[in-house]
């Protein structure tokens, strides 16, 4: 059907305007005729562990620092530097409020990649005979899994075990609290929380002290921890959107844990044999691994093109090998082929929550209908029973 | 200065309609779902105090989303 276009620039009010074309069009159209808006066919963004667009209210935080307010933050003598330090310490204290920490224990750094590295080299610069490195993701990044890391911090200092934690898909979607933890280093990252890309946060304990080797050095920066100058723009984006994360952590909570239910209710009424990957209760709702036996994973996101989607990590998608964390929770082979994960994050709606479903289930169907394997089943053969010739 | 029933929708009306103009449909449902859940979840808050605070918050908010406008502009695209 033909859909007409609609000037962006008129003077109508959008928000009645879409709410109209949803009751005469339906969800589709009006999610196409979105991305005839743009004059580009973008597809629904489904995929918020990979990455997350940046909260308008971090933008606007960041853009003094790229335009104006330009000073080194290390620099002593003057205004602008003055104002540049004020502004990235101002910044530490939010992410350190986020996690329950001082914000001396905070150090800046490239990411959640960077602050990992710098907590394995601790261990191979301080080890002795009896301490050794602990360290687990808090939320997993396929599954959406949550570690115990409570019992394991408690574990952990009672052996006198150093503990980190890769908190990226963790911080601001859970509550969590470093001294309640017993947590010595927990990595965080600026674009997983709605922040910029390239900045990210190293959690270093002082009480008991945990002490560091530098991964770079340079300057000093940082008390010597991480020498290099320190991106102010970017560390005000990751403090801006720590602040908003503590802020709206209920709301998303919340709200992300309702998409996903109806997202994965949804999916799991219309079609059989339909697997949700990882425990059903400790995890973090917003993170949904589904295993669709009988299809092949590669081609069901192939023909989910206008849903930004993804099977496994992004950090392995280039190779074809299944995910090794669904092989690492017994997931069978044939099942760990078949699985899509579903991020569903601040922004996500409802519409594009329904649109996912629908066009899952339907092509999931349609992958089915054109499946031998799908095909004996539905007679009964059991697959399992089946001795393949060898060719 | 008490708050007035008549500043609070004032105020409503005016981050409503600035929120409907951002170009990107995520942006765009997320300020007016949040703006709307979060004046439904203050309507019974009694003391002055608190909110004039909620006031200032919203009217500070206003003032991003329109500073927001002008760096989401529809040209806003790769070349």
């Amino acid at each position: 059907m033909h859909i007409r276009r609609f000037p962006m620039n008129s003077q109508i009010n959008v928000y009645a305007f879409l709410t109209q074309m949803t009751q005469y069009y339906g969800v589709t159209e009006l999610i196409k005729s979105r991305e005839l808006e743009n004059d580009e066919l973008r597809p629904l963004y489904m995929d918020f562990q990979a990455t997350t667009p940046m909260d308008p209210r971090v933008l606007d935080a960041m853009l003094p620092y790229q335009v104006n307010y330009y000073g080194n933050p290390h620099s002593r003598t003057h205004a602008y530097g003055w104002e540049s330090e004020s502004a990235m310490e101002k910044a530490r204290k939010q992410v350190a409020d986020l996690i329950a920490a001082d914000p001396r224990e905070i150090v800046f750094t490239s990411g959640a990649t960077e602050s990992n590295n710098m907590s394995i080299k601790l261990l191979e610069e301080t080890i002795r005979q009896d301490t050794s490195l602990v360290s687990v993701m808090t939320v997993n990044n396929e599954i959406g899994v949550r570690q115990p890391v409570e019992d394991i911090g408690r574990i952990c200092r009672s052996r006198n075990v150093f503990f980190h934690t890769d908190a990226a898909q963790a911080v601001g979607k859970i509550p969590i609290n470093v001294s309640d933890w017993k947590v010595d280093l927990m990595s965080i990252s600026g674009h997983k929380i709605y922040g910029p890309k390239g900045v990210g946060a190293l959690y270093v304990r002082r009480r008991p002290r945990v002490r560091m080797e530098p991964l770079q050095n340079g300057g000093g920066q940082e008390r010597g921890l991480r020498s290099g100058t320190v991106p102010t723009p970017l560390a005000v984006g990751l403090g801006a959107a720590c602040d908003i994360a503590q802020q709206e952590l209920e709301y998303d909570h919340s709200r992300v844990s309702m998409l996903a239910n109806r997202l994965v209710r949804k999916i799991m009424s219309e079609i059989p044999d339909v697997v949700m990957n990882g425990d059903p209760e400790q995890r973090y709702p917003g993170c949904i691994n589904l295993s669709f036996a009988y299809v092949e994973g590669e081609s069901l996101l192939m023909a989910l093109k206008d849903v930004a989607l993804s099977s496994g990590s992004a950090c392995t998608s280039a190779s074809l090998e299944p995910s090794y964390v669904l092989r690492a929770i017994g997931t069978d082979e044939d099942l760990a082929h078949s699985s899509i994960r579903f991020g569903i994050g601040r922004f996500s709606t409802e519409a594009e929550v329904d649109y996912t479903a629908d066009k899952c289930i339907q092509q999931v169907k349609r992958l089915r209908e054109m499946s031998p394997l799908w095909e004996m089943v539905q007679e009964g053969i059991d697959l399992k029973s089946i001795k393949w010739t060898q060719h | 200065m008490a708050a007035s029933t008549a500043q609070v929708l004032s105020l409503y009306r005016k981050l409503m309609k600035e929120s409907s103009k951002f170009p990107s449909y995520n942006y765009r449902t997320y300020a007016l779902r949040r703006v709307q859940d979060a004046f439904r979840a203050n309507r019974s808050v009694e003391d002055p105090k608190m909110v004039e605070q909620l006031l200032n918050q919203g009217r500070d908010n206003l003032d991003m989303i329109r500073r927001q406008q002008d760096n989401n502009p529809t040209h806003l695209q790769v070349v």
